[in-house]
């Protein structure tokens, strides 16, 4: 059976030589295209260092970096020298000091005296306990581990973990030990630090704390909805103003998460992208039909606006933003111009593309009414364009949103240069996720209501290229 | 009869005219929409704008007047500089064809996984689009300073960040080019018992390699430009070389770069547009 099978295949074969020998040869070019491909990965792979992300890759950093962006963390300090004196600080920062100053903070219930009415106590979200002493730090009810510990200052001044001579391997899991530190981390939201001059707790807990009213606010006791219930009532929280002034002027200035300034950069970003888009629009149309061959019987002209699209176009928005960022300063006008010229370019090819791709019946059609050169390209070509026009107009406004958070990041300012800043700090990586995850709700509504205007103005949500 | 047809007619025109009046009117209102973003705009950039428009207007030629200026003192020692700069340039091109060969073979996968006429499981697709989505709308400069801050100054970032933007990009018009295909080819090849692989790679495949092919030019293209900007924020490369020029004010070196930058960027644009246009013909 199979024999006879391969003889009629080897007939076939006879029968149509040159359909084998080419049908072999485009599979060898293909096959060699494929092996070309993967030495020039392999290359790649080493030129570009890819062998190395497991060595620059740090987990730990990554986790911390991670562990930041949704928790927050309160930090419990006491120095050796004053141990009644222990400062309770949200994220360290001295101006955010537990039952401090005149700000009527009181101390959070996590924080209190030991039974024995001797030592302070840090309870820990999972139930763990750092009590804290005159002379010593224990260590006690953490889950999954069978006993506590003690920390305590040799005659030097060091710390040591007593009796961690004594102790298996497995039960010391989560310390650190060096000769200036004894540091207990059992997970990433519990870190017990004790040096020879302090002992520093960091208490972490999931949430981003303060994302409405700050800690100095008036505001911080009540939630989101019960101030917002509250400015309807005629009490006012602050004699100064009104509940629902003090309400907002709380919100937008709001110190750790900045919503005032963020949101205006956001609007500043966005308006670089819109102003852009429609300075590029308003150039692109009257060049385009200068630049079409049926409309311009000039041909100087046409090549001379040809080039000057591939130019604007080639000279990337990049380069533009650089120039235009030495004349007009940091400024959303640094981001309009740049955008709008470089897509003044983009838009004018495209239409003038389009200009010259449309039926020329509809135009003659006008012609043959007696209508004037000016009402032939209004009646004859506009209608023809404008989907064209209108669908490439606002796949840009999309496309242009990321762009001008782009060029904000190069120094024109907007939500860019506020994200680059909050991932300069090196620690409020909260803000950093804030604003990304603002820029990405951003981009997806400017994407969403783009193809919604298609939909409206041209009935499809498609891009139509031609 | 005779006295119907005016009174239709006369109903036609009414009809008419409150069409055209409708017309007439939400164009006036879109158009009035738009001077009112204009003009808002426009308060917003002068409230927020460093500098006045006035005089960044009347600046505005002076920095490009700078540096043709640097590079004509020069006189013909200049060119050496320019080719100084070429394999910065190099840099930056493997960083984009490297991450656009990645992100190509991801989006293959990616758009396997959310094309209706591949996959049954509707979780699947929906997952995967999901995916593409995030993928796609995140800017690149975002993931890659996150990146460069996680990992220290090195090409990687950029890399990384392109490679994921290129999957989301890519993945999307190739599912919309998987779903338009004929789906004549794979019911020939189902029934003939091939398995899903096969039909895969016997009949989607064929269909839609010269437009993936097409679509992984544009996107090499903007990639370019691209991983220059990420240069920029410290990626390495001739965008990272611009910046610190910039800032050195080294006026001619600077134009060099520039040079260097806008000439290869027009030359992909020409190289790209016939190499598309080899591939899937005049008109798509």
């Amino acid at each position: 059976m199979s024999s006879s099978l391969a003889i009629q295949r080897e007939n076939i074969r006879k029968l149509f030589p040159d359909t084998f020998k080419q049908a072999r040869k485009s599979r060898l070019r293909g096959q060699i295209i494929f092996f070309l491909v993967l030495v020039y990965l392999i290359v790649g792979f080493f030129t570009l260092d890819v062998v190395d992300i497991p060595k620059k890759w740090k987990p730990q950093n990554a986790a911390m970096f991670v562990l930041d962006t949704y928790a927050h963390k309160d930090h419990v300090t006491m120095k050796w020298e004053n141990h009644e004196d222990i400062k309770i600080a949200f994220e360290g920062n001295y101006r955010s000091v537990y039952g401090r100053d005149n700000l009527d903070k009181s101390i959070p219930d996590w924080f209190y005296k030991n039974s024995d009415n001797v030592g302070n106590v840090v309870e820990f979200n999972n139930k763990g306990k750092a009590i804290l002493y005159k002379d010593k730090v224990e260590i006690v009810n953490f889950p999954k581990y069978e006993r506590g510990f003690t920390i305590k200052l040799n005659s030097n001044g060091k710390p040591y973990l007593v009796g961690s001579e004594d102790l298996v391997i497995e039960n010391l899991k989560g310390f650190r030990i060096t000769e200036n530190r004894v540091e207990f981390r059992p997970t990433l939201y519990e870190r017990i630090q004790v040096y020879p001059k302090k002992v520093e707790i960091h208490r972490y807990s999931i949430g981003w704390k303060y994302f409405w009213f700050d800690f100095s606010s008036p505001l911080e006791p009540y939630t989101f909805f019960e101030a917002l219930g509250l400015t309807f009532s005629k009490e006012r929280v602050v004699p100064e103003m009104s509940n629902l002034k003090l309400f907002l002027t709380e919100i937008k200035d709001n110190e750790a998460f900045m919503h005032g300034r963020v949101w205006w950069a956001m609007l500043e970003t966005i308006v670089m992208a819109v102003l852009g888009t429609m300075f590029a629009t308003v150039m692109a149309l009257p060049l385009s039909f200068l630049a079409a061959y049926n409309v311009t019987p000039i041909k100087a002209l046409r090549f001379t606006l040809r080039r000057l699209f591939d130019t604007l176009r080639g000279i990337d928005f990049l380069i533009w933003s650089l120039i235009f960022l030495r004349a007009f300063g940091p400024g959303p006008f640094t981001g309009i111009f740049a955008i709008g010229f470089t897509d003044t370019g983009t838009l004018g090819k495209l239409f003038s593309e389009a200009i010259e791709n449309t039926e020329k019946k509809q135009q003659e059609g006008v012609q043959s009414t007696g209508a004037s050169k000016f009402l032939q390209h209004r009646f004859g070509i506009i209608p023809q364009i404008l989907p064209i026009f209108v669908s490439q107009s606002l796949y840009y406004l999309e496309s242009n949103t990321r762009g001008a958070v782009i060029i904000g990041a190069m120094g024109a300012g907007g939500i860019g240069l506020q994200f680059l800043g909050a991932l300069g700090t090196g620690n409020d990586f909260e803000n950093v996720a804030y604003m990304a995850i603002l820029v990405l709700a951003v981009v997806i509504f400017m994407d969403r209501l783009s193809a919604w205007l298609r939909r409206i103005l041209i009935g499809s949500d498609q891009l139509i290229v031609r | 009869m005779t006295k119907a047809l005016p009174a239709n007619l006369e109903q036609i025109e009414v009809n008419l005219k409150k069409l055209t009046n409708q017309r007439t009117r939400s164009s006036l209102l879109g158009i009035a929409i738009l001077i009112l973003i204009f003009f808002g705009g426009t308060l917003v950039s002068l409230e927020a704008n460093a500098g006045s428009f006035g005089r960044g207007i009347a600046n505005f030629f002076n920095y490009p007047r700078d540096l043709f200026v640097d590079t004509f003192e020069m006189g013909w020692k200049y060119w050496p500089r320019v080719i100084k700069y070429i394999p910065e340039l190099i840099i930056t091109l493997n960083i984009a064809l490297f991450s656009t060969s990645i992100g190509f073979i991801l989006a293959i996968i990616f758009a396997i996984f959310s094309s209706r006429n591949l996959i049954r499981n509707k979780r699947v697709i929906q997952f995967t689009k999901f995916l593409m989505d995030v993928t796609r709308s995140f800017p690149t400069l975002i993931i890659a300073m996150v990146f460069l801050y996680l990992m220290g100054k090195s090409s990687l970032p950029a890399v990384i960040a392109i490679t994921i933007h290129t999957a989301g990009a890519l993945g999307k018009l190739f599912t919309e080019a998987i779903e338009n295909c004929d789906g004549k080819p794979i019911e020939g090849l189902s029934s003939v018992g091939a398995t899903w692989t096969q039909k895969i790679r016997f009949s989607v495949l064929p269909q839609v390699l010269p437009l993936f092919l097409s679509y992984g030019i544009l996107r090499l293209e903007i990639n370019v430009r691209e991983s220059t900007i990420l240069g920029f924020v410290g990626a390495g490369g001739i965008g990272e070389m611009l910046a610190a020029l910039i800032q050195w004010n080294y006026g001619a070196d600077v134009l060099a770069c520039m040079f260097l930058l806008v000439g290869t960027i027009i030359a992909l644009d020409y190289l790209s547009a016939y190499w598309r246009h080899k591939l899937i013909g005049a008109n798509q």
